[in-house]
């Protein structure tokens, strides 16, 4: 039994390190954020060279069919840099869904120019209502012939300004709240019954809400069977989920470290206030709840096709949010007025990590999912 | 024990009730609320009070103040915040003007304190620098005679509303003999002075209040110095030893934490609404249960001041529960707001996008951070505690 990486994940957590270190200060980070699409086109060129785009698609659909453990050490050393990408929504969202569920004669079409760099791909699922609960679905896919018409808004679509393709959860049958009833379609996101209204995310990114009047979807869009959509939604988001809980322990971990840096510098009543006991202390707090966060990232990651995989899943989410939190604000308390600056990178750290908060499902709602495991009504 | 208010105190209350009835509450904070009319709008609703009577009511009555008792301030304080009604700005109301009365000389407060209560000045406070925060004792701004004048270089930082301000109330060192806080003196310049510069510090909610304020060579009338040179610290810690009235902040917090009650009756995911939520009810009833604990802590103090006593104890948790409690609302409050909390006010609201309150939560968020490191950080206030309080 080991923690290890392997040969090849050691050198793709290099690599990215080096490539944040040397190409990716924290200032082309900010001037990226502010570019129209919230991203830099020329960076995510960069991605695709460095083979990142492929990373978590399957060797059959033309990636390096790589699995829970490699995007983790991509995505913790992205988090550390604070990268502003569409990884999440292009890769990890849109293009595993297209890798796992899209029907063959669309797959290599859209899977090669997205691992090339040349695609930018969102997954709509999101709507005003729904909160965490991703069953929530009243967009309504209602079969008319051989197509179907779509109606309805989905909210805060990630990547939704710049995306080219949409894979969007509409439902085809059932009530509301049904697990069973929805379904998959892949769709121009530049068809002319799309409205978008783009906005941005404290984080810099740039999300869309998108809503649908009476869209025509052909039959051969839908992916995989009509109603039987929730569980490849699952299994994408269960992914994603770990994903982001990688980036927010990068995240974590710099917060952890940073403050460590600025209270040794920092001086104080003649001394520096890193040797205050109760500082020390609050920082030693930092440091066991990254470690407790990183033994949960690595349980999810060996546990994701066991039958532990739903509660390391769920507790790792829960501690996410937690202690995500607590890292937050004490980096910016113990910074002082520095942390409640904009120009200082501690305030950006902290506001994605609180997005990453709110990505399928917060700390409340991990903490109760995992109850109702362990405690079933 | 008892505590109900006198006939008097409920008139009173009544008084103050219509006040804020007849008042242009919602004007005035539309104005607020926008960057470009904020201080149009701070300006309007302190003339507002004035020509009331009502802008410095714990002033002395020879000053200008209303002479109200404590009890009287708690109450107007509880009725402002009921009605929504702004606060005012506090550097010249709270803070350099009960300096000038209390230590400066008459030429001082004829010239300045009318001023201050009509807001025809707009006044900022020079006291934390880079290199000075907790330990503002260590500030190095300098104040040398030259004749009739001080010469001022030095910097000071976390000014806010320095762009907007006439004037900046400033500790500055005038001795480097014996401990820092025997050189220090307490100055007002005329933020129009030739050397003064101000440079915005933009913060993690977005907004613009703080600032740097650079002094290079700055010329400022020694007549402008308030009480003698190097007493300015005694003066700046009794303004700080001024009760505040952290009611205010209760009061506040209430309000805060019913608005959110109300929100969690409407916000809702697969059907039911989050404040059926089990773990939303554990958080909300926590924060009620240590705010009702510390609205009558407030009370204890109040009635201390009232009957003359000096405060107990207890006052000493004011600010640190106080900020504690106000971010705790803040926090289950963007929560609440889920995903709607993230968005940014950039060309849309989001209200826009259709949620009501994530806008504000986030906002009320990041710079309810700040909460617990001005006006001496907690980790401070718990070290005063410590030493003063339990002899530790």
């Amino acid at each position: 039994m080991h923690f290890n990486l392997s040969e090849e994940q050691a050198m793709l957590q290099a690599s990215t390190a080096r490539f944040i270190d040397q190409q990716y200060p924290f200032e082309v980070r900010q001037n990226d954020v502010m570019l129209p699409e919230g991203f830099n086109q020329d960076t995510w060129a960069k991605f695709a060279e460095l083979g990142w785009l492929s990373v978590p698609i399957s060797e059959a659909g033309g990636g390096f069919g790589g699995n829970a453990a490699d995007t983790m050490v991509l995505m913790e050393e992205l988090g550390k840099g604070l990268v502003a990408s569409p990884y999440i929504a292009t890769v990890m969202l849109f293009g595993s869904l297209i890798d796992l569920g899209a029907p063959e004669a669309l797959k290599q079409s859209l899977l090669e120019p997205l691992i090339a760099g040349q695609l930018q791909g969102a997954f709509a699922y999101q709507e005003r209502q729904s909160r965490y609960n991703l069953a929530d679905i009243k967009t309504a896919a209602t079969r008319k012939g051989e197509n179907y018409v779509l109606n309805g808004e989905k909210t805060l679509v990630m990547n939704g300004a710049a995306a080219d393709q949409l894979v969007v959860a509409a439902r085809t049958s059932g009530e509301q709240f049904d697990t069973t009833g929805i379904s998959l379609f892949v769709i121009d996101a530049n068809a002319p019954s799309i409205h978008k209204t783009p906005y941005r995310l404290m984080d810099g990114q740039r999300v869309a809400n998108i809503r649908f009047d009476n869209l025509s979807v052909a039959a051969s869009q839908l992916m995989g069977e009509e109603g039987n959509g929730y569980s490849l939604i699952k299994n994408v988001v269960n992914s994603t989920i770990l994903a982001l809980s990688a980036e927010a322990l990068g995240i974590m971990n710099r917060l952890t470290e940073t403050t460590q840096e600025y209270t040794k510098a920092r001086k104080q009543f003649g001394a520096p206030i890193s040797s205050f006991q109760v500082l020390q202390h609050r920082m030693v707090d930092m440091f066991m709840a990254c470690e407790q966060t990183r033994s949960l990232l690595y349980r999810a990651v060996c546990s994701s096709e066991t039958t532990d995989a739903d509660r390391s899943l769920h507790a790792l989410k829960y501690m996410i949010g937690r202690n995500g939190r607590m890292i937050g604000n004490e980096a910016i308390q113990l910074h002082g007025g520095m942390g409640i600056t904009d120009e200082l990178d501690v305030g950006h750290y902290v506001k994605r990590l609180m997005v990453i908060n709110t990505l399928f499902g917060d700390a409340d709602h991990h903490q109760q999912q995992l109850a109702r495991i362990s405690l079933p009504a | 024990m008892d505590i109900s208010f006198s006939a008097e105190e409920l008139e009173f209350r009544d008084q103050v009730r219509d006040f804020f009835k007849q008042a242009p509450v919602s004007e005035v904070t539309a104005l607020i609320a926008q960057p470009d009319t904020y201080k149009e709008g701070t300006i309007r609703w302190q003339k507002h009070l004035f020509a009331q009577g009502w802008v410095a009511p714990t002033w002395p009555v020879e000053y200008g103040g209303a002479g109200w008792t404590p009890t009287q301030m708690h109450i107007f304080e509880t009725e402002r915040v009921a009605a929504d009604a702004p606060d005012v700005l506090p550097f010249g109301l709270k803070m350099v003007g009960p300096v000038i009365y209390a230590y400066g000389n008459e030429q001082q407060k004829q010239r300045f304190l009318p001023r201050i209560l009509a807001a025809d000045d707009w006044w900022c406070q020079g006291y934390s620098e880079p290199g000075a925060g907790s330990d503002l004792a260590s500030l190095k701004t300098r104040a040398d005679l030259d004749g009739d004048h001080y010469v001022v270089n030095g910097s000071k930082t976390w000014t806010t509303g320095a762009h907007h301000a006439d004037w900046i109330f400033c500790l500055v060192r005038t001795s480097n003999e014996g401990r820092p806080q025997q050189g220090i003196s307490f100055l007002l310049i005329d933020m129009k002075s030739p050397g003064v510069t101000v440079r915005p510090i933009p913060t993690i909610n977005g907004a613009h209040s703080l600032n740097e304020v650079f002094f290079d060579n700055v010329r400022v009338p020694a007549e402008n110095r308030i009480g003698d040179e190097n007493k300015g610290w005694t003066y700046a810690k009794s303004l700080l030893a001024h009760e505040r009235t952290v009611i205010a902040r209760v009061a506040d917090s209430k309000r805060r934490l019913e608005k959110l009650r109300q929100h969690a009756l409407k916000e809702t995911e697969g059907g039911h609404v989050m404040a059926q939520d089990p773990i939303f009810r554990s958080r909300f009833s926590e924060i009620e249960a240590e705010l009702m604990a510390l609205e009558y802590t407030g009370l204890r103090v109040l009635a201390a001041q009232a009957s003359g006593q000096g405060p107990g104890a207890e006052s000493s948790l004011l600010k640190i529960k106080g900020t504690e409690v106000q971010q705790a609302i803040h926090e289950l409050a963007i929560d609440l707001a889920g995903l709607y909390g993230g968005i940014i006010n950039d060309s849309l609201t989001s209200g826009d996008i259709g949620h009501e309150f994530g806008d504000q939560a986030r906002k009320d968020y990041m710079y309810g951070r700040a909460a617990t490191i001005y006006g001496g950080s907690n980790e401070i206030q718990k070290n005063i505690t410590a030493k003063h309080v339990l002899g530790l």
